[in-house]
């Protein structure tokens, strides 16, 4: 039974690491853009949550509605006037700079908030656990798998079901065809990048209601969204929380053999998958 | 006055000059066809015009104000829309989608929609949910116009339309013109095939090397003034 | 008519007597200069050093690496297990740094060459990481916390003595100056080499594969096999650094010869100063971000906020870095690789 319990803890896990990919998913998705400074903007986002938490006395559920905005405005302007112009056939420039962006997050972070491991403040209802069977589940593991299952949801929907989402598609097949279409690439690009930044802000209250967080820990965070978006197959965001669930099953399962394997355990996974899918579990037909 | 026009157009791929100062123009309810071989400097002209390609300002004006220089999406705002060669559809877009995403940049309504061009090209309705890019290549072409009229244009680019079809599907996209023209669009047609050209437009202009050689009314254009213009008098 | 083809300018005839003149400077700098001033002549030609080795990658062969902490900590510990448990002389056991590196970049590059662009990019870093916790298990080594240099291995080094009774300095910083020529002598022979690779015409295959991928194909250029030549010339180099830099240290840690900062940001931000893709790059890059480092040493993280947006706005101002603005306006290369064609003078002919 405890084995069941494992498995199941790591796929509720995975949820939380479909989150962090979600975004970067969306992103290279639609322009080919590979963000190495995803995971500190998660980090960020956690701290302006526990910044509008401390200061406005409000509860992290609803200070993450009033940092999405924020977030969205400023993955909108960081596209539009820093990351756009590092667009291009070459991918030097914006792998450099989103690179050094990371650095410079990491350490303005460092500045100030200091190196010390901060946390949301949780409540009765964010600790508490149901029992099911003999299993007993957080509610926390549980609202972020649903929340998960909720953006990806939502997403499809605005991939398929709006003009703007036809207008991601279509700016992400053909930009200068697009642009004969009255589509302006540069704007579609910073909407599609405040949009990541929307969900990386709940990735962020989740990250800080379940753990610490400190300013260094973006790059690994980084690295699982990586993992769960390519084990998933480029460009499918089902397939990004499949990719998500088995990291995070494998990383509960190295865990309850030996508790320093859990990192280790993740990452094997992924070379595994990576050895016997190339191109991941669910790969996108053209591209 | 014109309702677009063209003034000593230049235009460059890196440091090689493809036109060479070429001046056309486009009357309200006109169509007009630009013909010339391979490398005559056509498909740059359309590209010039739409902003795809990006010129200076002053050269390119249309319906009295200068278009020259603005980026594409601006200029399809303003009602002047391109087939752009080759089709390019969208194929993570549906037909339908593709009809859709037409309007983009241009919402003012008209008589164009998504009732009217499936009835202009009723195949397209059938195979509505399909990928644009699972059709034929006339079916291709037939949501490529669709896709330019959706938006109700002034002018409408049509680059090379009938590259790679049959004579038979040619027929039948041409058979459109009339309707296009019908619901107050003018035309710019880039043709390789002389004898469709003269038969669809009110005006023709040849080039060669990015220069216009040649211009006048179907009627009153030899064959021999054609070929000269077409392939250089020393031919 | 005969034409003739050369790579040397009147510029790069002078840097090289110019250079030889400095080279021998700097074997010399040890008779007089201070102890703290050595220490940091070592860390500038190993971080030179590394950033040749990451140039190579990414300016020249497109494979732009995050991961290189793997190769400087693989080679690290590599010495530090054959001398702690093989009793080997630290001095020898670089070469083994350099074997170790290999030994980890051959699965790795197996790995990572899957990955295309960005994603090579990450998956190098994860095949990092994977790299460091397994290290990390590794109790004889010291496990998560590291171990040092047995005393006896560092004091009777070979050379130490000699260097000691030539110098007439303690043994500490006859240990210093030892670390000090062997950096030297390593900064040089990359130089050299990757000079003289980029010269051959696998040089010119490389910078065909990076200009046109599917171009040089078509002219017979295997791809694949520059990839591999370069990846792993690229790690044995790194890892022979790094067995090198923790000789000099004699104490070890994953997570300090596992930094990604350490060995990869600051790395990628010399050359992207400096200039990527050239040879003079790396050079100016290390200079300014010494330069920069005793100017903030005081400011902590200000410090790589200020390299982070100065790599950032030199990457979309001027993405040939500093030495290539400077080239433009000039002209000067002090490493010419492009080959000129020369007509010959008027009155030759």
């Amino acid at each position: 039974m405890i084995w069941v319990d494992t498995i199941v803890q790591g796929i509720l896990l995975g949820g939380l690491y479909a989150l962090f990919a979600a975004g970067l998913s969306l992103v290279f998705g639609i322009m080919r853009l590979v963000n190495l400074a995803h995971g500190d903007l998660i980090v960020m986002g956690a701290y302006l949550i526990l910044v509008l938490v401390t200061l406005l006395g409000l509860s992290p559920f609803i200070a993450v509605l009033i940092a999405m905005p924020i977030m969205f405005a400023l993955g909108w302007g960081l596209q539009k006037f820093l990351l756009n112009r590092t667009l291009g056939d070459d991918i030097l420039p914006p792998l450099l700079v989103t690179f050094g962006l990371s650095i410079v997050l990491q350490n303005a972070l460092l500045e100030g908030f200091t190196a010390d491991s901060q946390r949301l403040p949780t409540d009765a209802l964010t600790t508490a656990s149901v029992q099911v069977g003999t299993i007993s589940l957080g509610v926390m593991p549980l609202l972020t798998f649903a929340s998960a299952i909720l953006v990806i949801i939502g997403l499809n929907q605005l991939f398929y079901r709006t003009s703007l989402g036809r207008a991601f598609r279509a700016t992400s097949d053909d930009p200068v065809t697009a642009s004969l279409m009255g589509i302006k690439p540069a704007n579609i690009f910073a909407v599609a990048t405040g949009i990541a930044m929307i969900i990386v802000t709940i990735a962020a209250l989740y990250l800080g209601l379940r753990s610490n967080f400190d300013p260094n820990i973006g790059p690994a965070r980084l690295i699982y969204a990586f993992e769960a978006v390519i084990i998933g197959g480029l460009g499918s965001l089902w397939g990004t929380l499949v990719g998500g669930i088995i990291i995070g099953v494998a990383q509960t399962v190295g865990a309850a053999i030996n508790p320093e394997w859990q990192i280790l355990a993740g990452h094997i996974a992924f070379l595994v998958v990576l050895l016997i899918r190339p191109r991941g579990l669910f790969p996108r037909a053209h591209d | 006055m014109a309702l677009l026009h063209t003034d000593g157009l230049t235009a460059h791929y890196g440091d090689f000059q493809a036109l060479f100062g070429v001046d056309i123009t486009l009357d309200q309810s006109e169509v007009v066809a630009i013909i010339g071989a391979n490398g005559a400097g056509k498909t740059t002209l359309m590209r010039s015009i739409s902003g795809v390609l990006r010129n200076a300002p002053g050269m390119v004006r249309f319906d009295g104000a200068n278009i020259g220089g603005q980026p594409a999406d601006e200029i399809m705002a303003q009602g002047v829309a391109m087939v752009p060669e080759g089709r390019k559809l969208f194929p993570s877009l549906s037909v339908e989608e593709n009809l859709l995403i037409g309007t983009y940049g241009r919402k003012t309504g008209g008589h164009w929609n998504l009732k009217t061009v499936y009835d202009l090209f009723p195949i397209l309705r059938e195979r509505r949910n399909n990928p644009g890019t699972a059709l034929s290549g006339g079916q291709q072409q037939m949501v490529a116009i669709g896709r330019a009229l959706m938006s109700n244009p002034r002018v409408l680019l049509c680059d090379e339309i009938s590259l790679g079809l049959a004579p038979v599907v040619i027929k039948d996209i041409y058979k459109a013109v009339p309707a296009i023209k019908a619901a107050g669009a003018s035309l710019i047609v880039v043709e390789q095939d002389i004898g469709q050209a003269m038969a669809v437009a009110d005006r023709v202009y040849c080039m060669m090397e990015g220069r216009v050689t040649l211009s006048g009314t179907p009627d009153t254009l030899s064959r021999e003034a054609i070929h000269n213009a077409y392939f250089g008098a020393a031919a | 008519m005969a034409y003739t083809v050369r790579t040397r300018t009147r510029a790069s005839g002078i840097a090289a007597i110019i250079g030889a003149a400095i080279v021998l400077a700097l074997v010399f700098l040890p008779l007089f200069a201070s102890r703290s001033l050595i220490q940091d002549m070592f860390l500038i030609l190993t971080m030179l050093v590394l950033a040749q080795f990451w140039n190579l990658l990414a300016g020249y062969g497109g494979l732009v690496s995050i991961g290189q902490q793997a190769f400087v900590g693989m080679g690290a510990y590599t010495l530090f297990g054959v001398v702690i448990l093989g009793g080997i002389d630290p001095v020898a056991a670089i070469l083994f740094s350099g074997l170790g590196a290999l030994i980890i970049a051959i699965p790795t590059a197996f790995f990572a060459f899957r990955l295309n662009g960005a994603y090579f990019a990450i998956g190098t870093w994860v095949i990092a990481e994977v790299v460091r916790l397994l290290v990390a298990q590794w109790k004889t080594l010291g496990g998560g916390t590291g171990t040092s240099l047995p005393r006896e291995a560092t004091r009777d080094m070979w050379f130490v003595p000699t260097v000691e009774t030539l110098l007439g300095v303690r043994s500490a910083a006859a240990r210093d100056i030892l670390a000090y020529w062997l950096a030297l002598a390593l900064a040089v022979a990359t130089i050299g080499g990757i000079y003289w690779l980029l010269r051959t015409r696998r040089g010119l295959a490389l910078a065909a594969v990076r200009d046109n991928i599917e171009a040089a194909k078509s002219v017979g250029v295997d791809a694949v096999r520059m990839k591999w030549i370069v990846f792993l010339t690229s790690a044995f180099g790194t890892g022979l650094t790094g067995g090198l830099i923790y000789m000099q240290k004699a104490r070890i840690s994953p997570d300090a010869a596992f930094s990604v900062t350490d060995w990869t940001a600051y790395v990628i931000f010399i050359v992207v100063i400096g200039g990527i893709g050239t040879i003079e790059g790396p050079i100016l890059g290390v200079l300014i971000f010494f330069a920069l480092q005793s100017l903030l040493a005081d400011f902590g993280s200000w410090y790589l906020m200020t390299l982070g947006v100065l790599a950032i706005t030199i990457m979309l101002v001027a993405p040939r870095g500093l030495w290539g603005l400077l080239s433009e306006r000039t002209g000067l290369h002090l490493f010419p690789v492009r080959r000129q064609l020369v007509a010959p003078k008027p009155s030759e002919t």
